[in-house]
């Protein structure tokens, strides 16, 4: 606790890509849910599965709801890692005060 | 606040101080900021001047608290900048400064002079001191080798005569001393070589470091003992002990002895650190009595250093008692300005008031621009490439919206420009924080100066995104795509068999018959010909800005032309200038937007090929052959041609007609002012100089000033000004042309930002999403990282520079060359504040 492992750019650096990993990957995830066309060719199709499937779009639905959900998670791991780099910051506060 | 639309009105105004009042009738206006003096006596150097001796006497106390700042800092007490700046002082006040300054460097000269000389009695004490501790072990072991070697194997010494014994048996001499530890083994060395191994050394190191008293560094030193035969030995290592800068001292040979010396020594080192540390602790105090005053010391000579200098330029007159100078000033600030001076002759206590009096010059006055902090940033942008002639039309205003303009031109992508918003935002809402804490850094001061431009074109860039419907590379379907490619059209053989299909929007076969409202259709983001479009689009709407905004800085030229009154200019250049740029680039946007708006798909085999089309219009070459290149509306080939001569026409008329009608203007005066030579009335004549900008008219009475004029305008030389107008004519022409081929970098440097951020999307983020399941989800959260940083190096850091660079060439270069002179200088007033935050910075 009382040993930083990143200094105070480095947590600051680390504070500022989480939060826009967590507005962004939450953002799209939502995109990702409401089937957002442009993100159609970021998705994992499997072209010889889906033509065996007759061009099933729930199969490309499927996927959608697959990747919203994947960039959720990613989202919510980035809370964390920010929680993190936020108390880095503060024992990098605390440690500059006293010293 | 006066208008950024020109510079302001300025003033030339004499000065008359009566020589008491000067001083602070000078410092009053430093205070206000609003006056620039102007240097009466260029050809007298600095010891010439009047006021040479108080300069000097500044400069002395600026060098007193250096060294006191200097002292200060070695004790590293820390200096607060005050809490306000403290205002100029008084005359008198100079005289108190330096008597106390004076007696702070004597004090402190003491001080430290003191303190050496203690610090070198204690190394001395010190050092006997530890060559007393090890002269014992010394001694024993040179008396235990001794008795082993020495044959008198029974003579059995005692401990405490053996040393003397010895000494007297052998006639033994020693000396002992202390010498820095590096030096010892050539020391060894050389005592061996020239005593030729007759002399016998010991030494012993000394575990602490002491403190040399000259350079206050610590070094590590070793004590030793020489024994030796003889005279000529002892002083042949006299020597040998001062070449190597050892310090020898005496050292008793008795034990009982040594054993007293050290007992009185060690009771002088304790006398003499109090003494040190109490005379350390005087210095100390009394540096921080003054520490807090320093910086407020510093302002204080700063200004009455910075009042001198400028009373310096003044002239004196005959009676010695007035001081005449002349300097510029804004016209609306003269009162202001008056107000001050009697301000100033009030608290000097004087009964004369100052005078300030508006005079006529030939002159050109500098340029002044009342800018605000957010301003400030884009008239420091036109000011980089050069300061505008007096009363010329400003570009800074309207540069406060092209600039980010063509800027988001360029950058188009709304994610992007969200985030350089945002960062801007930061910085400005810290605003008053930010400024406090002075960095060192420049490139962050740059960053930090130019908050309000980064803000703005962070805004303009998130609209141009909106309008390319561009995010980070993907697009935004809020209204529901224009395309809808009919299901019956295509089954799913055709889908099969074919690797790509162009859809097609003739009779609304693929196409729902109205466009997406606003910005691009989000469907040309997976089309495959999306950059053959966008190129199309992107270029034509590159030259439309681009030739508007050339039309629009020749119509700044018109109002500077009529500005200075000057019917030559307007005639001979604005006319056959904006003539030659309609009839062939303005003919070119229209062809574009009537391309635009009349032809529709399907036409499309056969629709004009505008870039053909212009170079057939210069070549009065018509065919029928390719339908592109064929005329598309009746009358075509007469207009052109009629366009082409009206062209053609004006170039000889912008070439020609204005050194002729100058050359008329300029005998017709000729005639005038012989006639006029024989009067001695009064009367009104205008001046022109070569660049037939009209002057303000001056009275001219007698023979005298008329002559005068006369000569001055002898110097028009038709053959200049036919060779100024020649490079202007090329220069205007050929210039049309390369401009508007330049502003397709606008065009150039959208499509590789939007590339690049493509590129940058399906390379890394991309890799992420096309994995499935939990590898899925590890992957998106580490690559996340590297694309976001790569967005901001990349497309944010080096793209946002490139396309900043390239707006400004396009704003200094093409739009500038207009209509800007820029010939002027700037205003540069005496002012406190800037003197105090240059010096500051040193």
């Amino acid at each position: 606790m009382t040993i930083p492992c990143c200094g105070p750019k480095c947590s600051g650096f680390c504070a500022f890509i989480s939060v826009w990993g967590i507005i962004m990957l939450a953002v799209l995830g939502a995109f990702f849910y409401v089937h957002a066309p442009s993100l159609a060719e970021d998705l994992p199709i499997n072209m010889p599965l889906w033509r065996k499937q007759d061009y099933n779009y729930n199969y490309v639905k499927d996927l959608y709801r697959k990747a919203a959900v994947n960039c959720w998670i990613a989202a919510g791991i980035y809370v964390a890692t920010f929680i993190l780099s936020c108390i880095m910051l503060k024992i990098n506060l605390r440690q500059s005060n006293s010293s | 606040m006066g208008s950024l639309y020109r510079s302001e009105e300025m003033a030339a105004c004499q000065l008359f101080l009566q020589a008491e009042a000067a001083y602070a009738s000078i410092s009053e206006l430093g205070e206000l900021g609003l006056v620039q003096f102007k240097d009466m006596n260029p050809d007298l150097n600095s010891f010439q001047r009047k006021f040479v001796n108080e300069v000097r006497r500044c400069e002395e106390m600026e060098r007193k608290l250096r060294f006191l700042e200097k002292e200060i800092a070695r004790d590293q007490i820390p200096m607060p900048d005050p809490k306000e700046i403290p205002n100029s002082p008084e005359p008198r006040e100079m005289i108190l400064l330096e008597t106390t300054f004076e007696k702070l460097e004597k004090e402190m000269n003491e001080v430290n002079v003191n303190a050496t000389t203690l610090k070198k009695n204690f190394l001395d004490l010190t050092e006997l001191k530890h060559i007393l501790t090890n002269a014992q072990t010394f001694f024993d072991e040179a008396v235990l080798d001794q008795s082993q070697i020495s044959e008198d194997s029974g003579h059995l010494l005692n401990d405490a005569d053996g040393l003397q014994g010895l000494l007297q048996t052998l006639r033994l001499g020693f000396v002992a001393g202390v010498v820095l530890r590096e030096r010892i083994p050539t020391f060894e060395r050389l005592l061996w070589r020239s005593c030729r191994g007759n002399v016998f050394l010991r030494q012993k190191e000394i575990d602490t470091p002491l403190e040399d008293p000259n350079t206050g560094e610590e070094v590590m030193k070793s004590v030793f003992v020489i024994f030796f035969q003889g005279e000529q030995l002892k002083a042949k290592v006299k020597k040998i002990c001062e070449g190597f800068r050892a310090t020898l001292y005496q050292c008793p040979e008795t034990a009982n002895e040594r054993r007293e010396m050290a007992a009185g020594i060690q009771t002088r080192i304790e006398d003499l650190n109090t003494v040190l540390s109490q005379s350390l602790d005087h210095r100390h105090r009394v540096l921080v009595s003054i520490a807090d005053d320093m910086k407020a010391w510093h302002m204080k000579v700063r200004k009455i250093k910075a009042v001198y200098h400028v009373l310096n330029m003044f002239n004196v007159d005959v009676t010695q008692k007035y001081l005449i100078g002349e300097c510029w000033c804004a016209e609306r600030h003269r009162s202001r300005i008056e107000t001050a001076l009697r301000t100033g002759t009030e608290r000097s206590g004087s009964s004369v008031p100052s005078i300030l009096n508006r005079m006529e010059t030939t002159e050109h006055p500098p340029t002044y621009n009342c800018t605000n902090k957010f301003t400030k940033v884009f008239q420091s942008i036109v000011d980089s490439y050069g300061v505008a002639g007096y009363r010329e039309v400003n570009p800074a205003p309207f540069t406060i919206v092209t600039f980010p303009f063509l800027f988001s031109l360029m950058f188009g992508d709304s994610g992007h420009g969200v985030l350089m918003f945002m960062a801007a935002l930061a910085m400005v809402v810290m605003e008053t924080k930010l400024m406090q804490t002075k960095s060192d850094n420049e490139i962050w001061n740059i960053f930090f100066g130019g908050r309000y431009i980064i803000l703005l074109m962070g805004g303009f860039s998130i609209y141009a995104g909106l309008m390319y419907n561009d995010i980070f590379s993907k697009s935004f379907n809020i209204f529901g795509s224009g395309w809808y490619p009919h299901p019956q059209r295509y089954s799913e053989h055709t889908i099969d068999h074919h690797k790509d299909l162009t859809l097609d929007p003739t009779n609304n076969s693929d196409y729902r018959g109205h466009p997406y409202p606003f910005g691009m259709d989000p469907v040309w983001q997976m089309s495959l010909n999306k950059i053959t479009w966008l190129n199309s689009f992107k270029m034509k709407i590159s030259i439309i800005f681009g030739v508007s905004q050339m039309f629009f800085g020749v119509i700044l030229s018109l109002q500077n032309s009529r500005y200075f009154r000057n019917s030559v200019n307007i005639f001979c250049e604005f006319l056959p200038q904006m003539l030659f740029l309609s009839c062939i680039f303005g003919y070119l946007i229209v062809l574009i937007l009537y391309k635009w708006i009349a032809i529709n798909a399907t036409m499309s085999a056969c629709a004009p090929s505008l870039l053909i089309d212009l170079i057939n219009m210069f070549l009065l070459n018509y065919p029928l052959e390719p339908c592109s290149s064929a005329e598309f509306y009746d009358g075509q080939k007469s207009f052109q041609s009629f366009l082409l001569l009206l062209a053609l026409v004006c170039v000889p008329w912008l070439l020609i007609a204005k050194p002729i009608i100058l050359k008329r203007q300029h005998s017709k005066k000729q005639v005038q002012l012989l006639n006029n030579n024989d009067e001695f009335e009064g009367r009104k004549s205008t001046e022109i100089n070569l660049d037939g900008e009209t002057q303000t008219s001056k009275q001219k009475d007698g023979r005298k000033d008329s002559h005068t004029g006369h000569e001055e305008e002898e110097e028009f030389s038709f053959g200049e000004a036919f060779v100024h107008q020649c490079i202007h004519t090329i220069e205007y022409c050929l210039g049309c042309i390369s401009h508007t081929a330049s502003y397709l970098r606008l065009w150039a440097l959208s499509l590789a930002h939007a590339e690049l951020s493509e590129v940058l999307w399906n390379m890394v983020f991309r890799v992420a999403l096309k994995m499935s399941g939990y590898t899925g989800l590890i992957a998106i959260f580490i690559l996340f990282t590297p694309w976001a940083v790569l967005t901001i190096a990349i497309l944010l850091l080096m793209e946002g520079l490139s396309a900043f660079l390239h707006t400004l060439r396009l704003h200094w270069v093409e739009f500038q060359s207009k209509f800007y002179k820029g010939d002027g200088y700037l205003f540069d007033p005496f002012r406190f504040d800037k003197i105090i935050e240059v010096s500051a910075d040193d």
